[in-house]
């Protein structure tokens, strides 16, 4: 099990009703733990449809998580 | 100078322009995106941006930095708001400065359309009949688009 540091924004951070939180899992990856999250908390946004950053940098969903890691999802943007 | 931004407070557009001030450039482009009152056919009553602040300033750094090497510039700056805004209000701004007046204008379109989609910024529409939306966040069950909510 790793513990992660999850911050959430925008729809994901309304629907979860937290921006924040810690969580031990046992996902490897940020795809296996947005299902996860998707399926305890109700996120209406399909995994294909949410990025992934991990420490402030953009990864692939299939990136290997690792202990401590601050985990964001990033719903479909719309700056401007 | 390189910068992008964001801003929790009104953006000064005055002061951004006076910040690409240099003797080489001959041509300055700014772009301003206003809060309009309507989106899609529905009637706008105000708009929340939210960002991911650390990713959204690095994200940005890079596009300003790709259209630096790209349109040849010699200054890019731009800021976006974030927090509840009103009709009107200036939401985002681009500036370049290059030396033609061709490099700066597609460097200011590039910069705008690359942040549009690329940045981890959200919008959050409110309507006049008070119901609110995220923008691009709509699913199949929905009924007002966006992640809709109802009327409060």
């Amino acid at each position: 099990m790793l513990t992660v540091d999850i911050h959430y924004f925008a729809i994901l951070r309304e629907q979860r009703g937290v921006s924040q939180e810690k969580l031990a899992t046992a996902a490897a990856t940020p795809a296996e733990l947005y299902e996860e999250l998707r399926a305890r908390h109700g996120f209406t946004l399909p995994g294909n449809r949410v990025r992934a950053a991990v420490n402030d940098a953009f990864v692939d969903a299939a990136a290997p998580l690792r202990d401590g890691d601050r985990i964001v999802f990033i719903p479909p943007v719309a700056g401007g | 100078m390189d910068a992008f931004r964001i801003s929790p407070s009104p953006i000064d557009p005055a002061a951004l322009q006076r910040s690409l001030a240099d003797p080489r450039a001959g041509a300055c482009v700014a772009f301003e995106g206003w809060v309009r009152n309507r989106n899609d056919g529905q009637p706008v009553r105000s708009l929340e941006y939210e960002a991911y602040p650390v990713l959204a300033e690095a994200e940005g750094a890079r596009i300003l930095a790709e259209a630096r090497v790209r349109f040849e510039l010699i200054g890019a700056v731009a800021v976006h708001r974030v927090g509840h805004l009103q009709l009107g209000e200036l939401a985002v701004w681009v500036g370049v400065t290059a030396e033609h007046r061709a490099s700066a204008f597609e460097a200011c379109r590039y910069i705008i359309d690359e942040a549009k989609a690329r940045l981890p910024i959200w919008k959050k529409e409110h309507y006049t009949d008070g119901a609110t939306a995220w923008i691009n966040c709509a699913t199949r069950g929905d009924h007002g688009g966006a992640g809709a909510m109802p009327p409060a």
